[in-house]
């Protein structure tokens, strides 16, 4: 079925009893051409890129949970492309040019919302820093502007722009960010694949990765052994877990990132807005909650849930930036497990092993690469090339000393 | 929950006043190893779920550097030990 302002009519003068699942419930077939280990955003993308661009639609996602159970359910739903780097900024730049057609192309409303991010800056060095930031942008052709603290104060006047420590002097502007209802993309996505064929298998778990000859041939399952031509990973989270079955030596450290959301609020914060002076980002949903996160808890963990001290130290941050959040009461807190790649960016890349693709290390920075990063991590599969936008994520950039280093804080996951 | 570290030098304190620096299981290789063995000890992680060594720096109270022995799914602490000492006990291997 597809949506449309008709369809919501006519299912309403039947009492709305007649909408069909968006998906089907698939039993594992034996063999598919390609297997995804993971039913995140990440790999329900791929799934349905593989299907629509590519013409590959013998694909099964296998989930361990439910679709959206993981991080593309426990983010902060921001989506931008103010990257620097020349590794970077050219892909999340396609990803925004995705997300801004999105919608129509998977024909369901994922709430893109383009309300723009303002970066904030509080020192001399730092308004430099973000000049060459946003110059670089608008190299890349991206839109980008620096504005002087009266531009902010238009926008956001109830920020404490006189804090004594880190007043605010001024902002860089990406008008295009924004955020996205983030369960819709994953089942926006879901539903997309599964129309095009795709099965996607929930609540199976890849227990094994079978090989024979130096070629993996199969996944057992917690459903039985199903095969394949080719397997790909996107289980960022786990992917050390599941690329030690394939014998995987990994640049990668799991972390959890927290996030919050407050009580539903009438509409006050108007952006997606950035604290230069800590790591805290804020924006409000369309609920009316205000959203917003800080730092990871900085030690490795796989828990879903974070320490105290890290809940501390964001309220603070949130109360130094915007003296009001103090009346505000936190209704939900949650982590997700994160891949922490060793110098802040991804891999999208092959592997060792010939028909191995993977597909890791987002950091805490996925939600807003999602269809990107399908995207291309489709487009290797299906072409074994690597997209020209996603050249640098190489696996082997670390051993040839090619790092993206977009912070500048050399190997070290947990300050990334 | 890993929110009460026992350093051996200070007793039990707070997790507030550690920082944390990484994985303690890779070891330095010689200056004149290969290539291979540096990049295995500055990019590669075990990164196992459950048992985990990590260096903290008790860096608003001795500031010694701690070898936290910890797991990172249930948080429980096994043992904290002064790294110096965990470096001469793996020499000592």
């Amino acid at each position: 079925m597809r949506y449309s302002a008709y369809s919501i009519f006519k299912q309403a003068l039947s009492g709305n009893r007649l909408w069909q699942p968006a998906w089907r419930e698939p039993q594992p077939k034996p063999h598919y051409d390609v297997i995804i280990v993971g039913g995140g955003g990440h790999g329900l993308s791929t799934a349905y890129y593989l299907a629509k661009e590519f013409g590959i639609t013998n694909v099964a996602v296998l989930e361990k949970g439910y679709i959206g159970s993981g991080n593309v359910g426990r983010n902060t739903t921001i989506i931008r492309s103010n990257y620097l780097l020349e590794g970077n900024n050219p892909f999340y730049e396609f990803s925004l040019k995705l997300w801004e057609g999105l919608e129509s192309d998977f024909n369901y409303n994922a709430m893109v919302s383009q309300r723009g991010m303002l970066n904030l800056f509080h020192s001399d060095g730092q308004r430099d820093e973000y000049a060459r930031k946003g110059n670089g942008m608008r190299m890349h052709g991206v839109d980008s502007e620096l504005l002087d603290r009266e531009q902010v104060r238009k926008l956001a006047p109830y920020l404490n722009f006189d804090h004594a420590r880190f007043p605010i002097m001024g902002a860089l502007h990406q008008k295009r960010a924004g955020t996205v209802r983030h369960d819709a993309v994953a089942w926006g996505y879901a539903r997309g694949a599964d129309q095009r064929g795709v099965d996607i298998i929930q609540h199976c778990e890849v227990t094994g990765i079978r090989r024979e000859n130096g070629v993996v041939v199969g996944v057992e399952t917690t459903k039985g052994f199903i095969g394949c031509n080719k397997l790909a990973l996107a289980a960022a989270g786990n992917t050390t877990t599941v690329g030690r079955m394939a014998d995987l030596e990994l640049p990668i450290e799991t972390h959890v990132l927290q996030a919050f959301v407050s009580e539903g609020l009438k509409p006050v914060v108007d952006h997606v807005i950035t604290y230069g002076a800590g790591h805290f980002y804020i924006s409000q949903s369309d609920k009316g909650g205000l959203v917003f996160g800080a730092e990871i808890d900085f030690y490795s963990s796989y828990a879903q849930r974070g320490n105290l001290q890290t809940v501390e130290h964001t309220m603070e941050e949130g109360v130094s930036l915007i003296p009001g959040l103090s009346r505000a009461k936190v209704l939900r807190s949650w982590g997700g497990v994160m891949d922490m790649s060793m110098d802040g960016s991804p891999i999208i890349d092959r592997t060792s092993i010939d028909n191995l693709y993977l597909n890791c290390g987002w950091c805490y920075g996925g939600f807003k690469a999602t269809p990107a990063s399908g995207f291309c991590f489709a487009h290797l599969i299906a072409k074994n090339e690597t997209h020209h936008v996603s050249r640098f994520m190489r696996l082997d950039r670390f051993e040839r000393g090619y790092t993206i280093d977009e912070a500048g804080r050399g190997p070290q996951p947990n300050l990334h | 929950m890993a929110s009460l570290i026992t350093c051996p030098h200070c007793g039990t304190r707070p997790k507030e006043e550690f920082s944390i620096r990484g994985a303690a299981g890779p070891e330095r290789p010689s200056p004149t190893a290969r290539d291979e063995d540096w990049h295995r000890y500055v990019y590669v992680r075990d990164n196992p779920k459950g048992r985990y060594q990590e260096h903290w720096h008790h860096v608003a109270g001795c500031r010694r550097w701690l070898v936290v022995d910890r797991d990172n799914l249930s948080h429980e602490v096994f043992g904290v030990t002064d790294a110096a000492e965990f470096e001469r006990a793996r020499v000592a291997k």
